[in-house]
Parts: structure tokens; C-alpha cells; sequence
């Protein structure tokens, strides 16, 4: 089966004629045929995509399929968001990242399910219906980019792309048993990805492997001359160190020493990383959690829960605005519960009188995980932690819990408030219930290089990974 | 009953800056020049799902140097935010704007009833355009995006002004410095400069005359005004109107009020609710803009000699007044042209007060800011010496038209006026060309008494 080489594994293959590219196609076709009425995977999907990819064998993705969560604007796929709101929407401009990918010779192969305006961590709020759990259909994906990370873990395409505001990207790779890279805030442009927490969102990749994570990366960073927000920092060749090793590396483990993780399997999981990463040579040390701002201690999630809550809504309130049922064909009542709540919510907290209270005090909390992470990386290279508090959910699990997501992301949410980078890789596996854990490896802003190093030597030390070997 | 009102007017001006793109996107920026609706258009000031906001930093240095040529301080460290209210010109839902750093604050602008505070001067960009109309007897509204995201400034005063024609000359002024700066061709007709006076009235009389300061407890918002000469009278009839409620014992109702110049009233447009929310937050699409010191430098060093300084410096250098100075010129560039030629024609020992009201009164034919300053000059010594010879031409054509025709002198002396038409026609006649036959009919009739 084909369609189970990674994308490095692929490219090299192609490059030695010992697969074609009609092959990886018709494996993908086969299995999407299959599977992704139950699944529901998909949103729309080009069936003859491989007619296009055949032009592109000389570029550096060789016309390899790459699934696309749903917000980013591409031209010949509708792209809804997963929302009625959008329900047909021919966007006529294309995202930067989905412009490099083509560009580089990826095929965009379809627009994955997402949470209706990536609202969520389920994957169940789409108003196009859930996605279910490739490895195990009586579980959430997690998401909201559980799209992309379910056609990974089904292998119904090479790579993906998803997108991070907080979680969206790391949960449910963590909870599909897949590889996920949440970069740097400014490291990968957002022009042309419909936007929701706009001083947070992220897009990245989600992927088989680390490596192919790298890949990914090296074609979609750099600085945006259409959104102000992007870095002037330099892009790394991602994939030139990968393999270095991670000797002498100092790193700390996070979160699981609070009352609410300490006992749970999470945690010993966790643990057991940090004695994997020892033997690799790093020091690995246990961060203690705090409630306040303390020095070498870490600041306790519990309040990243509270500014994200705040921030994302608000910033959610005015991205919405636009969509007032006077263009893009469907009026305001195809908007969701959950888009409307947080609408309101976001309207209130940015409304006057409240906005101090809220809105610009959930930003002054904000700074102080951006100042904590600032001194906990003058000692250490990168952070470890769960990506995810539990293993996936079942089916329903989100409904009635408007702080489903929230509780979900917890543990990512302080990264994502300060914009550093993290990559959630397989840590365990159950084999009773076939769910996942993931390591969440977070570093510094632009280390995307020693998060990537970290997760490959890890992934390469652990057999959680089932593609390394293919 | 002996009452006296003051009125306290404040004004808002709006200006589109004459950049070559628009505000946050490349699009031409050019809104009343396009040939066709929405061509002028892209994702970002379509406000379509995904696009992002880029600001235009032309259009920030602009703001800053009319700030600066106002006398302003800057905030170095400035930002977007977002403003949001709904209506169908405005795609994102929300305007780009400024809220609390605006880029720049604390200015001033010297008038001859006195110096007007400026409050702030903000960026921000402009609106889509509806257009009303019936398409197959169905009544339409269309919307066109060609203006959407054009960076418009905000130029906000103290409610110091004191009269209708106060804020005449203001707004007159702030147009002069516009131009001057050449930031802007501050076309009213085509909406390039909008004007809004906020107008009350306070009641003075002996009892309260020494009392606090307050501002009256309402204002009256005046919009759509696009000419400095209807926003006098448009001032003066609202002034009239809120003296009359007052009389009655009423407060005047906040509002907006729009000006119909053919009846010279103002009438309600809407009320305006106290507690507008905008809900402003900084844009988090926009990173925070923080002028350096040498940017700030580079646009002080790009900056024009000060307006007011330089007419001074004229008036003082050549002797013609300020007043007709203006009449001269605009832009920046084309004083410079002016300040090169006066200096040129001074260094040659010419008159160049004279060349200065020739220039105002059209008195000979150059042009301006084209010509090279040798050709202006010979054109200049020319009229100089014709109207020399003119003279004694004409005077001796008169002597000997009058000379050659004692019976019409006679005539006209003992009162028939008709006989300086004779003369005049025999003048000419010598002459053999045309001239002023004012000035001919005055010299005639002087030589005669």
C-alpha cells in the first residue's frame, strides 16, 4: 500500500522509479473510497488530482497529495471554514502556504473537516458533521484540526496542513497517533487563512513523521510581504540538523506535577519520555509548577485558560464581523451555537466599560507566561509535557461543554498565549482502545530546529511511530 | 431679556491622502479617477475571509508631517485598532483606525481670531461607496469598494473655536498646509476633504461670565459640507437655530444635522446615541508601529520649510503681502520654484515686488513653475518697457487729438459727455493700436480740466 510511505519515503522511492507517482494516487483514491463516508474526513476531494501531479515530478514535492484543513483559501476547492456561513464559497485568491506548497510541486489533494471556524477541539461542531478517529471510529480526532490529522492517520494523504490558535494542531495529532508542528508565531504566514484568534493562529504541518514535519516547514516559513505579522527571521534548512543528536541539551519537563495530572498515566508517560530523552544525553530536569511568577518555576495553566478565553474571543467577535449576511450568499443565521456564543462572549468583553476589565487585562496575564517561557529558555534548550491531558474522548464528548476545548488545550495554551513554537509526537500507544498519547516538545521563539531534533531523536529511540520504518 | 451666546465649536476633518496605494493593500489609490466600479479592488480591502492588513508607510511619514507642520507632538511608539459598527460599506465589519496613540497629538493653528488646538491627528482608511439606484424598476443598492481602504487622516480640534468665520479661515488654513505639504489634492467636490463643525451654545451673561469653564452639556454634530464658503453659512444658520430653541427655554437635541445651502438651513439627519461602542481593540494584524529615530529624522529632513514661515520670510524679503503671496502657489514644490525665481530676480537688482503682483494679477504672460527663470525675466523687462513707451505714446496721441479738435473740447467742457467719445475715437486713430480706453478716457479728461 503506497499510500503509506511517508513524504520523504515517497520522494525517494519516485526519485528511484521503485514507486510511481500513479501508484501513491490509486492507493489514496482506494482508501478514501472506503473509508471517508464513515470517517468523513473530507470535505471535497479531487478525484483526478492525479492528472495534475504528473507535471510536477521535478519539483521538490514531486506531486505528492497534501491534504488542507478547510480555512485556507484555495482556488478550485470551496472553502467553508466547516461553516453553512461559507457553505459553497469559491474563494478567487489562494493562501500563501497552500501557494508555496503548489508552488513547490505538493498537490492539494482536499479540504479537510475542521470545528466550524476551528471553534473547537473535537472536530464535532462542523457543520458538515464529525470526523471520526481513524483509529478508532468510536473516538473524536480531536481538532479542530482533527481533519487533517485523521487523513494522515488513515493515510489518506502524504502530509497535511493544519492550523493552531491553541491546540488545534498538537491535540489532535496527539490524539490520531500523528505528528504535528505548531511553529512560531510569525514563522509561517496566516495571509489567506480565515482568520479566528488572529494574535495567535499558526498554521503548520501534520504529518507522519518529524522529518516530513521538517520537510514541510522548509517550504512554508518565511516572511510574508502580505501579512505584517510574519518574521524577518532567517529560515533554517530544517531538515540540515535534524539527526544531530540532542547531547547536552537541557531540557525540563512541565505540568505534571499539578494535582489534576500528577496520578494519571499522562504523566507517567511523560516521565518516561524524559528518561528517553536522558539516555539520549540530555539533562533532563522536572520543572515544578507555580501559581505565581517565580523564577525557574513554571506558571500554572490554569490561568492560560482564562486569557485564551478572553483574547480568542474577542479577536473571534471582530473576524467574524465581516460575514453580515450581505455577501458570500448565507445569512447570519447559518452561524452555529458555538460561533454565536463566542460572538457574544467576545462582543461583551470588548464592549466599553468591560474591555479594561477583560480584554486588556487577559493581555497583561498574557505578558507574564511570555516572560516566564523567556526565563525558563535561558536555562533550558526545550520544555517537554503532555500535548493533551487524556487520551482521546468518545464520540459526543465535546456537546454541552461550551469549555470543552479549553479543558482539552490546557496544556498547550500557555505556549500558544506566547507564540513560542511546540511539536506533538506519538509517546504511547493503548493497545486495548488503539488511542494515542503525545509528547508535547515546545522551545524558544524560532527553535523550531531544536524542537525538531528533540522529536526525531525521540521518535527514532521509541517504536510509537508506525511509519519510520516503512 | 439680555441674553449672549458663545458659540464653542470644535471640527473634525477629513482628508485622503493622495498616496499612490491604498491604505493596508497595493491597490491603486485613485477612487474618483477609475472608469469603472470595484476595479480598483483586492482581498484585503474587499475585507474577504483570510486577507490581512499591511500598512502603507508612505501614508504614515504624510501623517506625520502634517502633524509636525501643525506643531504637533508624535508618538513614536503608535498603533492600529480596530473599530467596529456595522453598515454595508464597510466590508470587514470593522474599520482600520487609531484609538488611543494616535500618531500624532497636541498641535496648534494660528488664526486671526485667535490660536485653535489641535487635539490629534489619526490615520485610518476610508469606506466603500454606496450607490442607490433602480436597475429594472427595482430600487438597488450597489456598493463600490474603489474607495475602500484609502488612507484618510483625521484632523480633530479643542472646541476652541469661537465663530462661523473662525472656522472658515481654520479650515481654509488647514487646506493651505494640506496642499503646501502636497499630501493631498484635498478636493472637496470629489469628498478628498470632509468637513464637520460640532456647534453649542454657551449662555454668557454677568452672573456666569466669571464662572468654570464647562462646555455645554450638548452638541450639535454638522456633516456634509463641502465648501469653506457653506460651512460659514452653514454654521451661521445652525447658530441662528440653537439661539431660537434656547430662547424658548430649550436645550437643542444632539444630533447630526446636514446643510441644504439653496434653502441656508441645516436639518436632522440622525440622532446620535450618547453610548456609541466601538469596541476598540489594537489590531493584532498590525504590529505596533515604533518610529525610529532616524525615520523620524529622514521625515523631519523631507519636511518643507514651514508655511507660515516662508510667507513671513517673503513678505519680509520683497515687501508684498502674505495674502497675495498664497494666491501663488499650492504644493511645496512650486514655492520652491517661486523662492528659487524671487532670489534669482533679487540677485539681478530687479524689481521683484513688481514681478510678484504681475504674477498675481496676470500681468504677463508666463508659465509658471514650467518657464526657466531667464525667459521669465525677459518676458518680465519687456512689459516694463512697453508700458514705459505706452505711456508717453498715448500721452502725446491725447495732446494731439486734443490739439487737432478744439469744437469737441469745447463740447465736452460745457458738459455734453458725449464729446469725450470723439476724442477717444481720434486718440486711438494716432495711436494705430488698442489699448485700456479707461485709462485713456481718464488722461483725456484730466488734460481738459
Amino acid at each position: 500500500m503506497k499510500n503509506k510511505l511517508t513524504l520523504k519515503k515517497a520522494i525517494e522511492l519516485i526519485d528511484k522509479k521503485e514507486v510511481s507517482l500513479k501508484e501513491i494516487y490509486d492507493d489514496i483514491l482506494k482508501v478514501y473510497k472506503e473509508k471517508n463516508k464513515e470517517l468523513n474526513i473530507y470535505l471535497s476531494f479531487d478525484e483526478n488530482s492525479f492528472e495534475k501531479a504528473k507535471n510536477e515530478k521535478n519539483k521538490p514535492l514531486r506531486g505528492l497529495p497534501i491534504a488542507i484543513k478547510d480555512n485556507f483559501l484555495t482556488i478550485g476547492f470551496p472553502t467553508t471554514a466547516s461553516s453553512n456561513v461559507l457553505r459553497g464559497y469559491m474563494s478567487h485568491y489562494e493562501s500563501t502556504v497552500t501557494k508555496k506548497i503548489k508552488e513547490a510541486g505538493g498537490i492539494l489533494i482536499g479540504k479537510t473537516n475542521m470545528d466550524a471556524w476551528a471553534h473547537g477541539s473535537s472536530t464535532e461542531t462542523s457543520d458538515f458533521g464529525p470526523t471520526k478517529n481513524p483509529r478508532n471510529p468510536k473516538y473524536l480526532p480531536g481538532g479542530s484540526s482533527g481533519g487533517s490529522a485523521a487523513s494522515i492517520a488513515s493515510n489518506m494523504a502524504i502530509a497535511s496542513l493544519g492550523t493552531e490558535t491553541a491546540g488545534s494542531i498538537r491535540q489532535p495529532a496527539s490524539w490520531c497517533g500523528v505528528v504535528g508542528l505548531k511553529p512560531t508565531y510569525g514563522r509561517v504566514s496566516r495571509y489567506g487563512v480565515i482568520a479566528m484568534g488572529s494574535s495567535l493562529d499558526c498554521p503548520g504541518p501534520i504529518t507522519k513523521t518529524v522529518e516530513d514535519s521538517a520537510i514541510i516547514l522548509n517550504f512554508i516559513a518565511g516572511k510574508d510581504e502580505y501579512d505584517g505579522t510574519t518574521s524577518n527571521v532567517p529560515v533554517l534548512d530544517y531538515t540540515k540538523n535534524l539527526k544531530k543528536g540532542i547531547k547536552n541539551f537541557k531540557i525540563g519537563i512541565c505540568y505534571i506535577d499539578h494535582p489534576d495530572i500528577s496520578s494519571t498515566i499522562v504523566a507517567k508517560k511523560t516521565l518516561e519520555a524524559g528518561k528517553v530523552l536522558e539516555n539520549l544525553g540530555a539533562k533532563v530536569e522536572l520543572i515544578s509548577t507555580s501559581k505565581t511568577l517565580e523564577k525557574n518555576k513554571i506558571l500554572s495553566h490554569e490561568y492560560a485558560i482564562g486569557v485564551y478565553t478572553v483574547v480568542q474571543r474577542g479577536e473571534v467577535s471582530s473576524n467574524l464581523a465581516r460575514y453580515d449576511g450581505i455577501r458570500y450568499g448565507n445569512n447570519r443565521s447559518c452561524f452555529g451555537s458555538e460561533a454565536k456564543n463566542r460572538i457574544i462572549l467576545g462582543t461583551y468583553t470588548l464592549s466599553k466599560g468591560y474591555a479594561d476589565k477583560y480584554y486588556i487585562y487577559a493581555q497583561k496575564v498574557r505578558h507574564l507566561y511570555v516572560k516566564n517561557f523567556k526565563d525558563l529558555f535561558s536555562k533550558y534548550d526545550v520544555l517537554i509535557s503532555p500535548a493533551s491531558p487524556s487520551f482521546a474522548l468518545p464520540s459526543g464528548a465535546s456537546q454541552g461543554n461550551p469549555m470543552f476545548g479549553e479543558l482539552q488545550d490546557m496544556l498547550v495554551e500557555p505556549s500558544a498565549l506566547a507564540g513560542i513554537c511546540g511539536i506533538s509526537v506519538p509517546m504511547y500507544k493503548d493497545e486495548e482502545t488503539n488511542l494515542y498519547l503525545g509528547l508535547n516538545i515546545m522551545s524558544d521563539y524560532f527553535q523550531e530546529e531544536k524542537i525538531l531534533q528533540t522529536a526525531w531523536a525521540y521518535e527514532q529511540k521509541t517504536n510509537w511511530n508506525e511509519w519510520k520504518n516503512i | 431679556m439680555d441674553k449672549k451666546y458663545q458659540p464653542i465649536i470644535g471640527m473634525e476633518v477629513h482628508v485622503e491622502l493622495k498616496t499612490a496605494s491604498k491604505m493596508f493593500c497595493g491597490c491603486k489609490n485613485d477612487p474618483f479617477g477609475a472608469p469603472k466600479p470595484n476595479i480598483y479592488t483586492c482581498p484585503v480591502c474587499l475585507g474577504l475571509p483570510g486577507a490581512l492588513p499591511v500598512a502603507n508607510k508612505k501614508a504614515i511619514e504624510w501623517t506625520i508631517s502634517l502633524g509636525l507642520a501643525l506643531g504637533c507632538k508624535i508618538n513614536l511608539f503608535s498603533k492600529f485598532d480596530r473599530k467596529h459598527y456595522f453598515y454595508p460599506d464597510l466590508a470587514k465589519g470593522y474599520q482600520i483606525s487609531q484609538y488611543d496613540l494616535p500618531f500624532c497629538y497636541d498641535g496648534e493653528i494660528n488664526t486671526s481670531f485667535g490660536k485653535i488646538r489641535i487635539r490629534r491627528i489619526h490615520l485610518e482608511e476610508d469606506t466603500g461607496k454606496l450607490i442607490h439606484s433602480t436597475i429594472n424598476n427595482k430600487k438597488m443598492t450597489l456598493i463600490d469598494f474603489n474607495r475602500s481602504g484609502v488612507p484618510l487622516i483625521e484632523i480633530v480640534t479643542e472646541p476652541d473655536i469661537k465663530s462661523a468665520s473662525q472656522a472658515k479661515e481654520y479650515a481654509k488654513k488647514l487646506f493651505q498646509i494640506i496642499r503646501y505639504l502636497d499630501i493631498s489634492e484635498a478636493d472637496m467636490e470629489k469628498g478628498q476633504m470632509r468637513l464637520e463643525a460640532n456647534i453649542s451654545l454657551q449662555i454668557q451673561n454677568s452672573k456666569t461670565k466669571n464662572q468654570n469653564n464647562q462646555l455645554p452639556n450638548y452638541k450639535v454634530e454638522l456633516k456634509n459640507i463641502n465648501s469653506f464658503r457653506f460651512l460659514e453659512k452653514a454654521i451661521e444658520a445652525e447658530i441662528k437655530r440653537q439661539e431660537e430653541i434656547i430662547n424658548e427655554g430649550k436645550t437643542p437635541t444632539q444630533e447630526t444635522r446636514g446643510y441644504n445651502a439653496e434653502k441656508n438651513i441645516t436639518y436632522s439627519q440622525r440622532a446620535k446615541e450618547d453610548a456609541s461602542d466601538y469596541r476598540y481593540f489594537p489590531d493584532p494584524d498590525i504590529p505596533p508601529i515604533k518610529i525610529s529615530e532616524s525615520w523620524f529624522e529622514s521625515i523631519k529632513k523631507n519636511m518643507p520649510e514651514n508655511y507660515d514661515y516662508l510667507l513671513s520670510r517673503w513678505e519680509k524679503e520683497y515687501g508684498a503681502q502674505k495674502s497675495t503671496l498664497s494666491l501663488l502657489f499650492e504644493t511645496n514644490t512650486q514655492s520652491k520654484w517661486l523662492d528659487g525665481l524671487f532670489s534669482y530676480f533679487k540677485k539681478q537688482n530687479l524689481d521683484t515686488k513688481k514681478l510678484i503682483n504681475f504674477l498675481v494679477n496676470k500681468k504677463i504672460k508666463v508659465n509658471l513653475f514650467v518657464d526657466n527663470y531667464q525667459k521669465i525675466i525677459s518676458v518680465f523687462n519687456q512689459s516694463i518697457s512697453t508700458s514705459q513707451i505706452d505711456e508717453e505714446e498715448i500721452d502725446k496721441a491725447i495732446s494731439q487729438a486734443i490739439k487737432e479738435n478744439p469744437q469737441a473740447v469745447l463740447d465736452f467742457k460745457s458738459g455734453k459727455k458725449n464729446a469725450i467719445n470723439f476724442l477717444l475715437g481720434q486718440t486711438m486713430k494716432i495711436l494705430g493700436k488698442k489699448t485700456d480706453t479707461k485709462i485713456i478716457i481718464e488722461k483725456i479728461s484730466k488734460k481738459i480740466f
